[in-house]
């Protein structure tokens, strides 16, 4: 079987094309102030891929997927090391012939990364990047690279295919560039691609048509691929097989629908059922605790508007979640409601008075009642500072705490946020990113605000963590009566967390109500759009949703 | 439409380097005139008596304010007219023709040898990275660099012109010299200059490359399959040409500009040497004039880096 395959290694379409057998990748790391030393990322893992079949890789960062989607090209990211185990590609150990690898890489193996945009040289056009591979390996004459280029990029439903190929990657959208490189690894045809997360980094409109492309694709050319993801949902809609990962070890592994229907283990559950919270809908108060009154606001002295006359409430101890594509303004909204950005027109109304427009306006106590949550908590931390001195901070500023009493309530806080105190002496650098975002809840909570703006602040988490900052920050509004203004592209967090909520469309409110009500029938045609393209943990989910749709994606 | 971007950048920076010009020559006038005594005390020196330094003062207009002055010097310079040495009583740009073309002269063959050479080097320490070889180039370009100009230049005289009598131990150039001579007779000093500049430029092209090549698009190029200098040349080497140009603009400045040592120890007829001369002599008219030309090399070499990284950055050149 194996010679066979060795001897004519791109013919019959079926057998195994991937044997990955026992695998273990190792790292060196060197912790500050520690002497360097070994994790082993990757522990014993075995898999198999047939010819023209998609493995779904699946589990929370950390879980060793990328990792072991590179080592079938053997390929090492920063510094890992393959250190046991066989990868058996086309019949052969590609471990065994490191020189074999240069050849191996981009003929029968390509990638497919999760940020297209960082992935493409911003210095050369596209198409010399697409056809780089088929012609460094001699597949085939530049002409028909190119020619197959062009195909592709119709195939994959882009705008005008002929001449994308002539733009440069800073000139084409997110979820257009993903299809380039889609088009880029199918170009020289491989047996095999990578696809490193593909759509993380897509808001939930574009994912599902680069989705569909990439399915589409993937049936049109026979290929074979490792489809990575923390999405089981996503997963769901291309793989033939899920095998779940978690600290580098296997889970389980099974067909599709099993691990989606019957998952067996306790982890899987767990992934399956996420996003499970019951959050009750509160009616709206009489007094709203926030008004936004008809703001306009504008980027470069009024040339360009980022938003067209919004009005909303936030109602006292609620949450209103603001959802919508990036660019649709919801971020920009938060930046009028605190000031960085001062409305043209409109006014804003807290807590029975009007705020000024400007920050530089606005008296300390309005500051202070009015606290921002980010979505990258490591960058939102001084990493020199720890996390008693961040946390303790806006004790100083605004009540003026010192010493032991300041201590007591980081303690406080700190218990509040379900970490030990113990923690008040480490710095950002030793915390996980659940725990990160947890101590910027607490700072947050720190200046006992009655509004907090939590500007996507669990896009960047696993969606167990995730789930986990979403239940902390229910229980903390009931505890300390605290609104919020959540702003996300996750429908399903939405679900889980709001009392109300505002659509927003390119700069504009599309629909805004209670929860029941903006989440019942009939929809306004972008709202249809925004709830049908959110997937689910459903076979056969990504078909039914492509013909159902109304609209296109702004993206398109 | 991307063009029109490229020009405005461009003549920004035109008009900001012609204004930087301006603002250095009325530096350059103001420090001159804070000096104590002035030219008609030079002039005279012994012989002065207040009688025949007012005279002198009232024919060369120096009782004018220093506004007038000011501005009659740069009419002049604007014109091509330096005024005349104090010294020796000749024009001041006639002298400077031959002197700039002799420093241009050296400073381009230096040039010409340490530019491709210091990227190639910075190419093969990035390519063969914390192995061997890379170590090898950076500790022989820091050797060199860190050793002073003066040392390089006689220990070269010592081996190339003493002991093996390849080359001429003083670089005399004049204007009948054939050019292979002309090359021979500044190999010396030329190499010295290289040794000189090699370290700063290969050190920053290895440190700029290596910047990029942290970047995701050169993983994808390593997952492509590209060998190692495809990668360096075709992925990281146009994304790091902005840093490498600028580098390259300083010390290329610094050829010209830095070389006082290296001329005077070679004996060489050159910018340098011209101003240490007249300095000496307290030749005010030639200190600014070469003051003012130097700055000028400073500033044109420094545009040049800017507007080759306007034009290097894709960005800019096909805007959305």
């Amino acid at each position: 079987m194996a010679e066979q395959t060795k001897a004519n290694p791109h013919g019959p379409a079926t057998g195994t094309l991937l044997d990955i057998r026992n695998l273990r990748i190792e790292a060196t790391v060197y912790p500050p102030g520690e002497d360097p030393k070994n994790v082993v990322i990757v522990d014993d893992v075995s898999l198999t891929v047939e010819r023209g079949k998609v493995l779904g890789l699946i589990g929370e960062s950390g879980a060793g997927k990328s990792t072991i989607g590179l080592s079938s090209m053997g390929y090492g990211r920063g510094g890992v090391r393959i250190t046991g185990g066989e990868v058996i590609l086309n019949g052969r150990d590609i471990l065994r012939d490191e020189r074999g690898l240069r050849k191996l890489r981009g003929k029968e193996v390509c990638y497919v990364a999760q940020s297209a945009a960082a992935a493409f040289n911003p210095a050369h056009k596209l198409m010399r990047q697409v056809v780089e591979a088929t012609l460094e390996h001699g597949v085939s004459s530049r002409e028909e690279a190119e020619k197959r280029a062009v195909d592709l990029f119709r195939q994959l439903s882009l705008p005008d295919p002929e001449n994308i190929g002539d733009r440069y990657p800073h000139q084409v959208s997110g979820g257009q560039l993903q299809r380039v490189m889609t088009a880029m690894a199918l170009c020289s045809k491989p047996d095999l691609i990578v696809f490193d997360e593909p759509t993380t980094a897509l808001d939930v409109t574009t994912q599902i048509d680069v989705l569909a492309a990439i399915k589409k694709a993937i049936r049109d050319t026979g290929v074979a691929a490792l489809y990575i993801t923390h999405d089981l949902a996503v997963v769901a809609q291309v793989s033939d097989d899920i095998m779940v990962l978690r600290h580098g070890k296997t889970v389980e592994w099974g067909d599709t629908r099993q691990i989606i229907e019957k998952p067996k283990q306790d982890y899987t559950k767990a992934l399956v059922s996420v996003h499970a919270i019951d959050h009750e809908e509160h009616a709206p108060t009489p007094v709203p605790l926030l008004t936004v009154d008809n703001v306009t606001a504008s980027y470069g002295d009024g040339r360009v508007k980022v938003l067209r006359d919004v009005s909303v409430d936030i109602h006292p101890g609620q949450t209103l979640a603001v959802v919508g594509e990036s660019g649709s303004g919801k971020s920009t909204l938060a930046r009028a409601i605190t000031g960085l950005l001062p409305p043209e027109n409109g006014s804003i109304t807290f807590d029975g008075r009007t705020l000024a427009n400007r920050l530089a306006d606005r008296p300390k106590e309005d500051l202070r009642q009015l606290q921002m949550i980010y979505q990258m908590a490591d960058v939102a931390m001084n990493p020199r500072q720890t996390v008693g001195t961040i946390i303790g901070r806006p004790l100083e500023f605004y009540f003026g705490m010192r010493g032991a009493e300041r201590n007591a309530r980081v303690a406080e806080l700190l218990d509040k946020i379900e970490m030990g105190k113990g923690f008040a002496d480490r710095y950002p650098a030793e915390l996980s990113g659940g725990q990160k975002q947890r101590v910027c809840i607490a700072r947050a909570l720190a200046a006992k605000p009655k509004l907090i703006i939590c500007d996507e602040v669990t896009s960047a988490l696993d969606p167990l963590v995730a789930n986990g900052i979403l239940k902390l920050l229910l229980e903390l509004q009931a505890e300390e009566d605290v609104a919020y203004l959540f702003i996300t592209h996750d429908l399903a967090t939405v679900r889980a967390i709001a009392d109300s909520i505002a659509v927003m469309y390119r700069g504009e409110l599309v629909r805004y109500g209670p929860k029941s009500k903006v989440l019942t029938p009939p929809f306004d045609a972008y709202t249809d759009l925004l709830l049908s393209s959110v997937p689910e943990m459903e076979v056969g989910w990504l078909e039914k949703a492509i013909s159902n749709r109304r609209m296109e994606a702004a993206g398109n | 439409m991307g063009s029109a971007l490229i020009l405005r950048l461009i003549a920004q920076r035109l008009a900001l380097g012609v204004l930087l010009l301006f603002a250095v020559s009325v530096l350059i006038f103001a420090g001159t005139q804070i000096l104590p005594g002035d030219v008609a005390q030079s002039i005279l020196g012994q012989a002065a008596t207040p009688q025949a330094l007012e005279n002198l003062r009232r024919e060369l207009g120096l009782n004018d304010p220093a506004y007038i002055r000011y501005f009659r010097w740069l009419g002049g310079v604007l014109t091509g007219d330096f005024g005349t040495a104090l010294s020796n009583r000749r024009d001041i740009a006639e002298a400077l023709g031959g002197r700039l073309w002799n420093t241009l002269f050296l400073a381009g063959c230096a040039a010409v040898i340490s530019v491709p050479l210091a990227i190639l080097l910075g190419l093969l320490a990035v390519r063969y990275r914390n192995g061997i070889i890379d170590k090898a180039i950076s500790g022989f370009a820091l050797a060199s660099t860190s050793l002073p100009e003066f040392f390089i230049g006689y220990l070269l005289i010592l081996f190339f012109a003493v002991e093996l009598q390849w080359f001429p131990a003083s670089s005399t150039v004049f204007d009948t010299m054939s050019f292979g001579a002309r090359l021979q007779a500044i190999a010396l000093p030329a190499i010295t200059l290289t040794l000189v500049v090699l370290a700063h430029m290969m050190r920053m092209t290895r440190a700029a490359i290596l910047n990029v090549m942290q970047s995701a698009y050169i993983e994808t190029a390593e997952l492509k399959g590209l060998s190692a200098f495809d990668i360096i040349r075709r992925h990281a080497m146009p994304n790091a040409v902005a840093p490498i140009v600028n580098v390259v603009m300083l010390n290329l400045a610094y050829l010209i500009v830095g070389v006082v040592v290296v001329e005077v120890i070679f004996v060489y007829p050159g910018m340098g040497q011209y101003l240490v001369d007249h300095v000496s002599k307290r030749d005010v008219p030639v200190v600014q004039a070469v003051g003012l030309i130097f700055a000028a090399v400073y500033i044109g070499l420094n545009m040049i880096a800017d507007i080759v990284a306007i034009l290097a950055n894709p960005r800019l050149r096909h805007p959305k």
